[in-house]
C-alpha cells in the first residue's frame, strides 16, 4: 500500500467517524423533513400544481421532492447515518470494552491526580486490618472489593455496572435493527387495499404500487355496519370477516368482527377496518318518448350506461320509498343524471309505480321515457392489508432503544480505589454519569469508612 | 360540571404562582420562593383531581374515556405535565426561582384552555378508540413538557450568562439571584435528559398503535414527521453537549429551537398542515 492510499483510507476513515458528520446528518435530515411536510407527498392536487410555476413544477419532480422520504438522496442521508454510528461505536469500543474487561484495580498517582472525589484518612493500627475494615464497608455499602497488594501496599478496587457503559452502543444498534427491519419489510411486505361486498369473499389484493396480489385464501364479508352515538358522530364500524381456505371456513375465524383498532390477521397478513361505501345494480326500462322500443337497462353505481340515443346516464341516488319526500306518492324511486350527446345535463327522478309520471317527464323534455324498476343496493367494507414481516425485527430495535437510552442516562458506572499506605488511606471515586449525585454518594461512603474505623479503633 | 370549576382555581393557581415568582424575583424574599412553588403545587393537586373528575363526569355522560381526546383535554394535560416535571426538578434541585419561567408556560396553557376551547366531554371517534391512546399521549406530553422546562431553564441561562459577562459579580440584581449559568446549563441537560428518553418512547408507542390500527408503523404523517424533527434536534443536542462539549449558549439555542419544534409539532402540525392528527392531540 502506498503512503497516498494509506492517508486516503484514514482520511475516509476519520470523515465517517466525525462527530461532525453526525451533526451534520441530524441538522440535514431534520431540515429535509421540513421540506417534506411543507411540499404536499404522494400525488399533490391540481390546485397546487396550478399554484406553482412549470420550472418550480419540473425542478421539484426531478429532485423527487413529492416522494421526498424515498428518494435515492434522502436514503443515502439515511444510509450514511448508519455508516457514521457504526463507525463512531467501532472507534470508540476497544477503549470502553477495556475498561469493562480489564480494570484499573490500583490507584497510582496518575489516576489519583485524576480524580475530582478523593479524601485522605489518617489511621494508625495494623495496615491488614485497616484494610479489612475498609474492605467490609465497601462490600456492604458498596460492591465487593478486589484486593491487590503491591510493595507492602494495600490496593482495593470495586466498581458497580461496568456494563452500562455499553448502553450507547446498544442504542446505536437499535437504530441499524430498525433500519434492517423497515428494508426486510419493504423487500417481502407489501400494503394493499380492497373493498369486498357485503356477502361476497376476495381471494386478491391491489396493492399500493398497483400490484395484483393473490392471498392464498379468500376473506368474505358477511356483513358490514356503522353504530352511531346520540350526537351523530360515528361510534363504530364492524365488518364481520369470515376466512376460507381451500373454500371451507377455517376454525377461529368464522364470523369475526374486525372495527377500527382490532385487526383480523391471517397467514401473517393483517387486515384493517378502514373505509365503507355503497354499491348497487338499478335496473330500468327505456323507450322512445312514444313507449316504443323498450329495452331493459342495467347500471351499477359509480358507472355510467349507454342509452339507445347515444346520450348517457347515471344514477345519483335511489330509495325504497318516496312518500316522505313527495306528498301523494309512493312506491320506489331513482333520482338519474342524464348527458346528452351535445353535452347537455339534466336531472330527473324516475318512479316505479308513477308512469304516468315518468310519460309526462318524456313528454316534456323530448327525451326517453324512462321507467324504474327497483334496485338492489349493496354495502362494501373497505379494508386495509398488510403484510410485514420486518415489523418484529422494527420493534426489537425500538425496545432496545428504549431501555439502551434509559440506561445510558440514567445509570453511572461507579469505580472506587482505596490505596493504604504507612496509616494514609486514600480513596478515590469516580462516575461515568450524574457527577453531582456521586459526589454525595461518595462523601457518606468515606463517613461510613471513618465512623467504622473508629468503631474499631474503640474495640 | 365540578372539573370545570376545579380547572378555574387551577388556573388561578398558576396564575397566583407566576406573581409570587416575579414578586421573588424582584424581592428576594426566601419565604415567597417557598409560597410560589407551594401555589403550583396545590394547582397541580387541584388539576390532578379535576383531571380525574373530567374522567369520571366522561363516564357519566356514556361516553367514558381519558380526558386526552381532543386540543381542550391535551392542553389542560400539557399544563398538567409541566408543573409535574418542574415540581421533580424542585422536589430534587430546590432552584425555585426555575418557577418564574416554567409557570408562565403553565398558565398560558391552562388560559388558553379554559378562555378560548371548547370544553365539551365529546364521545370518542373510533380511531381514538384504543388504550395505545394512553400510553403514547402520557409519554408524549410528559416528554413536551421536560422540553418546555428546559427551554425556560435556557432562557435563564442566557439572561444570566449576558450578566455574568456584563457586570461585575458583586453587583446588586434580580439576575444576580439567578443560579449560576454552570448549574442552569446543567439543569437544562438534566431537563432533556428526561424528556429525551420519553418523546422516544412517545413515538415508539405511536409507531405500535399505527401498525396496529392500521398496519404501517411509520408512514411520513407531518406529525410523525415533525416528532422525527423534534428527535433529531435533541440527538444533535445530547451528541453536541456529550461528546464535544457543546455547552453554554449554543446548547441553550439548540434546547429553545428545540422547544419551538415541539410545540410546532404539537400544534403547528394541526392547525397548519394536513393529516392523521387531526383530532388534536
Amino acid at each position: 500500500m502506498t503512503n497516498n492510499e494509506r492517508t486516503l483510507s484514514q482520511s475516509l476513515w476519520d470523515f465517517f467517524c466525525s462527530l461532525k458528520l453526525t451533526m451534520f446528518l441530524f441538522i440535514t435530515l431534520a431540515v429535509i423533513s421540513i421540506i417534506g411536510t411543507i411540499i404536499p407527498q404522494g400525488s399533490p392536487s391540481p390546485e397546487y400544481l396550478q399554484a406553482i410555476t412549470q420550472n418550480k413544477l419540473k425542478l421539484y419532480q426531478s429532485l423527487g421532492f413529492f416522494d421526498l422520504y424515498h428518494s435515492w438522496w434522502f436514503m443515502l442521508l439515511l444510509a450514511l447515518l448508519s455508516v457514521n454510528l457504526v463507525a463512531c461505536s467501532m472507534k470508540r469500543f476497544p477503549q470502553i470494552w477495556k475498561t469493562i474487561t480489564r480494570p484499573v484495580t490500583v490507584m497510582n498517582d496518575g489516576l489519583e491526580k485524576t480524580l475530582t472525589n478523593l479524601t485522605v484518612i489518617k489511621a494508625s493500627g495494623n495496615a491488614a486490618e485497616l484494610r479489612d475494615g475498609v474492605m467490609r464497608v465497601l462490600k456492604t455499602e458498596f460492591a465487593e472489593p478486589l484486593r491487590t497488594e503491591v510493595n507492602g501496599v494495600y490496593h482495593l478496587f470495586a466498581q458497580k455496572a461496568p456494563w452500562c457503559r455499553l448502553a450507547v452502543y446498544f442504542v446505536h444498534l437499535s437504530v441499524v435493527i430498525i433500519f434492517i427491519g423497515a428494508i426486510i419489510g419493504s423487500l417481502f411486505g407489501y400494503k394493499g387495499f380492497v373493498n369486498i361486498m357485503e356477502g361476497e369473499g376476495v381471494s386478491k389484493v391491489m396493492s399500493r404500487s398497483e400490484k395484483e396480489i393473490d392471498l392464498g385464501f379468500t376473506v368474505r364479508c358477511e356483513k358490514f355496519s356503522v353504530s352511531y352515538y346520540d350526537t351523530g358522530a360515528p361510534k363504530e364500524f364492524k365488518s364481520i370477516l369470515t376466512v376460507l381456505d381451500n373454500g371451507q371456513p377455517v376454525p377461529g375465524y368464522n364470523r369475526v368482527s374486525v372495527i377500527v383498532n382490532d385487526p383480523l390477521t391471517y397467514k401473517g397478513i393483517t387486515f384493517y377496518q378502514s373505509s365503507y361505501g355503497k354499491a348497487g345494480e338499478y335496473h330500468f326500462t327505456v323507450s322512445d318518448s312514444n313507449g316504443k322500443n323498450p329495452i331493459d337497462l342495467v347500471v351499477n353505481s359509480n358507472s355510467s350506461a349507454k342509452l339507445p340515443d347515444g346520450s348517457g346516464m347515471h344514477v345519483l341516488e335511489i330509495t325504497e320509498d318516496i312518500s316522505p319526500y313527495a306528498q301523494g306518492l309512493s312506491g320506489p324511486a331513482a333520482n338519474i343524471e342524464v348527458h346528452t350527446p351535445k353535452g347537455g345535463t339534466r336531472r330527473i327522478v324516475v318512479y316505479a309505480n308513477h308512469p304516468e309520471l315518468n310519460m309526462q317527464q318524456a313528454r316534456q323534455s323530448g327525451g326517453p321515457l324512462f321507467q324504474y324498476k327497483g334496485g338492489k343496493e349493496r354495502i362494501y367494507t373497505g379494508l386495509q392489508v398488510a403484510k410485514d414481516p420486518g415489523v418484529w425485527v422494527v420493534w426489537f430495535g425500538c425496545f432496545l432503544m428504549v431501555v439502551g437510552i434509559y440506561i445510558a442516562f440514567f445509570m453511572s458506572h461507579r469505580r472506587v480505589w482505596v490505596r493504604i499506605q504507612n496509616g494514609t488511606i486514600t480513596i478515590g471515586g469516580n462516575a461515568s454519569k450524574n457527577q453531582g449525585g456521586f459526589q454525595l454518594y461518595f462523601e457518606r461512603l468515606v463517613e461510613k469508612i471513618k465512623a467504622q474505623l473508629s468503631a474499631e479503633e474503640n474495640k | 360540571m365540578t372539573s370545570s370549576i376545579l380547572f378555574n382555581i387551577t388556573t388561578l393557581a398558576y396564575l397566583i404562582s407566576m406573581l409570587i415568582f416575579f414578586v421573588f424575583l424582584a424581592s428576594r424574599i426566601k419565604a415567597l420562593g417557598i409560597a410560589g412553588s407551594a401555589t403550583a403545587f396545590v394547582g397541580l393537586a387541584v388539576q390532578t383531581v379535576a383531571i380525574g373528575l373530567r374522567w369520571r363526569e366522561s363516564y357519566a355522560l356514556g361516553v367514558g374515556h381519558a380526558p386526552l381526546s381532543n386540543l381542550y383535554e391535551s392542553v389542560v394535560f400539557f399544563s398538567w405535565t409541566i408543573v409535574l416535571i418542574y415540581a421533580l426538578l424542585d422536589l430534587r434541585y430546590k432552584y425555585r426561582i426555575i418557577g418564574a419561567f416554567v409557570m408562565p408556560f403553565a398558565l398560558l396553557g391552562m388560559a388558553w384552555a379554559q378562555l378560548g376551547l371548547d370544553s365539551g366531554i365529546q364521545p370518542l371517534v373510533p380511531a381514538l378508540q384504543s388504550n395505545w391512546l394512553l400510553y403514547h399521549v402520557i409519554t408524549c406530553f410528559l416528554g413536551y413538557a421536560a422540553f418546555a422546562v428546559a427551554c425556560g431553564i435556557s432562557i435563564m441561562y442566557l439572561i444570566r450568562e449576558n450578566h455574568e459577562k456584563s457586570t461585575s459579580a458583586n453587583e446588586q440584581s434580580i439576575v444576580a439571584t439567578f443560579p449560576t449559568s454552570r448549574v442552569l446549563d446543567d439543569l437544562n441537560y438534566k431537563a432533556i435528559m428526561i424528556g429525551f428518553p420519553l418523546l422516544t418512547l412517545g413515538i415508539v408507542t405511536g409507531a405500535a398503535w399505527a401498525n396496529y390500527a392500521w398496519g404501517t408503523y411509520w408512514s411520513w404523517d407531518p406529525k410523525e414527521t415533525w416528532s422525527l424533527i423534534v428527535w433529531f434536534i435533541y440527538a444533535a443536542f445530547l451528541h453536541a453537549r456529550i461528546t464535544r462539549g457543546w455547552v453554554g449558549r449554543r446548547a441553550a439555542w439548540l434546547s429553545i429551537i428545540g422547544f419551538a419544534a415541539t410545540i410546532f409539532c404539537y400544534l403547528g402540525v394541526n392547525l397548519l398542515l394536513s393529516g392523521l392528527h387531526s383530532y388534536g392531540g
